[in-house]
């Protein structure tokens, strides 16, 4: 469980992140949505202690993270941020095995490489693992990004925009395969997601944020309601069921 | 720019010669001790060639600037008096002769410039024309260039002379106190000839600066006028390379501060006050250093210092574009 | 692309069986050129070695002790410093996450040529060590200051960061120009400035050895800088303190810049050209390149050094000029290659 107690986040005089205590619950998928700038990156980052908060304090499993020792906490909880340059040159599983650093600083046990393995394998990279990052095209880098945090093997895993750089084939794949972790291995996964059909299809439980509030959250029947939608993007949405899906139309 | 109240370039031109003409009058009178027909050409000597020094540098920098429409490179970041240098070796290397040749310094002055126009063009067309480079590329690949031509120069001097070699690594250091003056007559002919050049240049230079496109759309031949504009640029180089040595950051200085006192583009204000600023921090850092502080070379030191500074303050305000 | 038959799915003790494999290979052929540098520059210089006046009938009793006063001191100056440098400049190109940064373009060795002057001026009886651990603590403080200015760009071009250290370089060797030549120590000064090995004797020049156990430092905690590489979001995430990581690498570059450069003086740019060239070929996951960088380091400066010590016969050209002719052509043929990937 991922709790969240009056953090705030301000730089200078404007507030970026205002007052958000939630409580997030263990197992399952949350999706943090939003329009630009409602401060889910930064709220995703302070969680997993990237960034320091101004105010209040984040518990994972009643741990805090600000005080809790790093490399403890990288045994918990793993995140990916989004638009990751790399300078240096690697290999998609060179990546992937930095995913043991917590456990094996530097020194993989047989064990450690089954873990290296298996998370290549999850993300269908097993053709690319030894090319170099900067032989592949965006997605393939991304998928690797997220091969990489998998191979963390950490009860919770935070994603800032995993969809980035994936085509639809990709992103489906992506959702699925996420959703596929959450369901085997009982993990928690906290998303931000851009296209709110995503985290409609995909989420179990939807958190909406606007000028550094939460402003809604509950699961995406609740949150997959026009007057809801209107007041989280000032647009009008409808709402329509699809195959028992509930899915936004906003294009026109 | 920081926005600051200018006075009319006029007034601007008018201050600041009278500064230069107090300066000069200052060095070549103060301390004289009565020995008139000593001091007289001796000083005399020594203020016409800084004065050459400056005009050359601030001149052959301005320009250069405006051919390539930016406020960072200099012929001299990008190593062209580097390359002086290692022309001047090599001719001596590949003609066989010594250090101190039969040859006549004037006459192989001459080769060296006219060697110096071809090279520096071809470097300039390879680096500048094709691909449409990013300005710290070019930055970066001409100091780079810079550094290599001066390797390569003191390369070629230890396999001359190994014994000789402070006489080519003496040439690498700019010094203003000991400025070699027998190429003086030729320089200050040379420099005569650019300036009615420069001045009839000023208003082609004012539309080059709009960049190229605006240019040959008002109907400039661009390669020709960057061509010649060039050519200019490195006999001015080879000027004040063979006077003084190579000075890496003297022209951003002086160009940058004439930019920002004239605060407008024309090239009839432009080229003068940075020409005038030269002087002034030329022979005014010179009457300081030598009458006031009493050390001796360090002027170009000085300038190394302040220069790189205002370099990097160029580029960390982002002014490179 | 299809699918690399040979490679199995249980195969766990060579996941990268391929380039595993191969590499090995490349670094084994390395390591026999270097050995074979090495052997040749024990027997090249003015004074004649041979291995008949060493070991035969008539050995000469001169050989031995030129062999072993001047010769492998040299030789081992030689590996040891390329080895460190190269090392060095790899570490600096990943935690800086820029391909171009090496000691000679982040000030750091301008910082320590000036710690050696503020030594020589402040305390000239301190010990060699003394001067090499006051050095390196200049070379820190420069190279700290030229971190600090990189967070102050807004625009950070991959090529503003070694402009910035090139520059910051030039500004602090003016400074220490300016009290060089204010206090007669300009001679000195160039001599520290240029590297030269042919001062290296027994008795001189031991303390480089320092520089190859930084060196092994550096391999053990290889993973470290691969992963700070990835930037600094990444290593918290790995559980990393990513500044610990930043002070760690920097002590070691510092120290190393430092030890070669009160030993031999500067040698620009191997820093530079090393671990890319290294990286080409093995990639930059550290702990697998690192062996590549030091044996094309130690490999490059013998080769420079020979160089230096022939094509003028029997004069020597210092190794910082041959150094300097090389080291920025390859600059230049790397930059300018480069160009479409950062235009």
């Amino acid at each position: 469980m991922i709790e969240t107690l009056k953090v705030t986040k301000r730089y200078g005089s404007s507030v970026v992140v205002d007052d958000v205590s939630i409580t997030l619950p263990a197992s399952g998928i949350t999706a943090i949505i939003g329009p630009n700038g409602a401060g889910k990156s930064t709220l995703l980052s302070m969680i997993a202690r990237l960034l320091p908060m101004s105010e209040g304090r984040v518990l994972v499993d009643g741990l805090d993270v600000s005080l809790t020792p790093s490399d403890r906490l990288a045994q918990r909880l793993s995140i990916l941020r989004q638009d990751n340059h790399i300078a240096a040159r690697l290999t998609v599983s060179d990546l992937v095995a930095f995913g043991r650093y917590p456990y094996s600083k530097g020194r993989p046990t047989v064990r450690d490489r089954d873990h290296i393995q298996r998370a290549i394998s999850y993300l269908a990279l097993d053709d690319l693992a030894d090319r170099f990052l900067d032989e592949l095209s965006g997605g393939q880098r991304q998928r690797a990004f997220v091969a990489m945090v998998l191979c963390q093997d950490t009860d919770y895993v935070l994603l800032d925009e995993p969809l980035n750089h994936l085509d639809i084939k990709h992103a489906v794949a992506m959702m699925g395969m996420l959703r596929k972790a959450v369901d085997e291995l009982r993990k928690t996964m906290v998303l931000v997601l851009h296209d709110i059909n995503f985290a409609s299809c995909y989420a179990d439980h939807i958190v909406a944020m606007k000028d550094g509030r939460v402003v809604h959250q509950g699961g995406p029947d609740e949150i997959m309601a026009p007057e809801v939608l209107r007041g989280v993007y000032d647009v009008d949405i409808e709402v329509e069921t699809i195959n028992g899906r509930r899915i936004g139309l906003y294009y026109r | 720019m920081p926005d600051i109240k200018r006075p009319t370039p006029v007034r601007l031109l008018i201050g600041l010669t009278a500064l230069a003409v107090l300066c000069v009058v200052l060095f070549m009178t103060l301390n004289a001790r009565g020995r008139w027909d000593f001091v007289l050409p001796f000083r005399g000597a020594k203020v016409a060639a800084m004065i050459a020094v400056a005009y050359a540098i601030a001149v052959s920098t301005v320009l250069f600037q405006t051919v390539t429409c930016n406020r960072i490179l200099t012929p001299s970041i990008m190593g062209f008096d580097s390359l002086f240098l290692l022309l001047q070796t090599c001719l001596v290397f590949f003609t066989g002769a010594t250090i101190s040749s039969d040859l006549s310094p004037q006459l192989q002055f001459g080769v060296n410039v006219g060697l110096m126009v071809v090279f520096s063009g071809l470097l300039f067309s390879w680096l500048f024309t094709g691909a449409n480079r990013s300005i710290h590329l070019l930055v970066l690949a001409g100091i780079v260039f810079g550094m290599m031509f001066r390797s390569l120069s003191s390369f070629m001097g230890r396999l001359l002379d190994p014994d000789a070699f402070t006489i080519v690594t003496d040439a690498m250091f700019a010094s203003f106190n000991s400025i070699d003056t027998t190429l003086l007559a030729a320089s200050l002919v040379i420099i005569g000839g650019s300036a009615v050049v420069v001045w009839r240049l000023t208003h082609l230079c004012d539309v080059l600066a709009l960049g190229r496109e605006t240019a040959i759309s008002l109907g400039v031949n661009h390669r020709r006028a960057v061509m010649m504009i060039l050519s200019l640029v490195a006999i001015l180089v080879s000027v004040s390379t063979a006077l003084v040595g190579p000075v890496t950051f003297f022209g951003l200085m002086v160009a940058n501060l004439a930019y920002l006192l004239v605060g407008r583009h024309e090239h009839r204000f432009l080229v003068p006050v940075a020409v005038l600023l030269a002087v002034i921090s030329l022979v005014g850092g010179q009457l300081i250093l030598e009458r006031v502080f009493a050390f001796d070379s360090a002027l170009s030191i000085i300038i190394e210092f302040i220069g790189g500074l205002v370099f990097i303050i160029l580029l960390v305000r982002g002014s490179t574009r | 692309m299809r699918p690399r038959p040979f490679r199995s799915h249980d195969d766990t003790s060579g996941l990268v069986v391929l380039p595993r494999d191969s590499l090995m290979i490349r670094l084994s052929l390395s390591l026999v050129a270097v050995a074979a540098l090495a052997l040749i520059s024990l027997f090249v210089g003015v004074g004649d070695v041979s291995l008949g006046g060493l070991f035969g009938a008539d050995a000469r009793a001169g050989d031995l002790q030129l062999l072993l006063a001047s010769r492998i001191p040299r030789t081992v100056a030689l590996i040891l410093a390329g080895m460190s440098m190269a090392a060095a400049g790899m570490i600096m190109q990943m935690l800086a996450r820029n391909r171009f940064v090496e000691p000679s373009t982040a000030g750091t060795t301008e910082s320590a040529t000036l710690g050696i002057l503020a030594v020589t001026l402040f305390a000239p009886d301190m010990p060699v060590l003394g001067r090499m651990i006051i050095a390196s603590l200049f070379a820190m403080a420069g190279t700290a200051l030229f971190l600090r200015i990189l967070t102050q760009i807004p625009l950070r071009s991959v090529l503003m960061v070694p402009l910035v250290g090139l520059m910051l370089g030039g500004v602090i060797d003016a400074f220490t120009t300016f009290f060089a030549y204010r206090f007669d120590l300009i001679q000195s000064l160039n001599a520290w400035t240029m590297g030269d090995f042919s001062a290296v004797l027994r008795g001189r020049y031991e303390l480089i050895w320092l520089s190859g156990a930084l060196v092994m430092i550096a391999f053990f905690t290889a993973d470290r800088f691969t992963v700070a590489g990835l930037g600094e979001d990444f290593t918290t995430n790995l559980g990393l303190n990513y500044r610990g990581v930043l002070t760690f690498g920097l002590a070691i570059v510092a120290m190393v810049t430092a030890v070669v450069v009160t030993t031999v003086g500067t040698i620009p740019f191997l820093g530079l050209i090393v671990p890319n060239i290294a990286s080409m070929i093995a990639g930059d996951n550290m702990r697998k390149s690192l062996p590549f960088v030091a044996t094309f380091g130690a490999g490059f400066l013998l080769a420079c050094d020979l160089i230096g010590r022939t094509v003028n016969f029997p004069y020597e050209i210092p190794i910082g000029t041959v150094v300097g002719v090389i080291g920025s052509a390859a600059f230049l043929w790397l930059l300018l290659r480069r160009r479409t990937h950062l235009a």
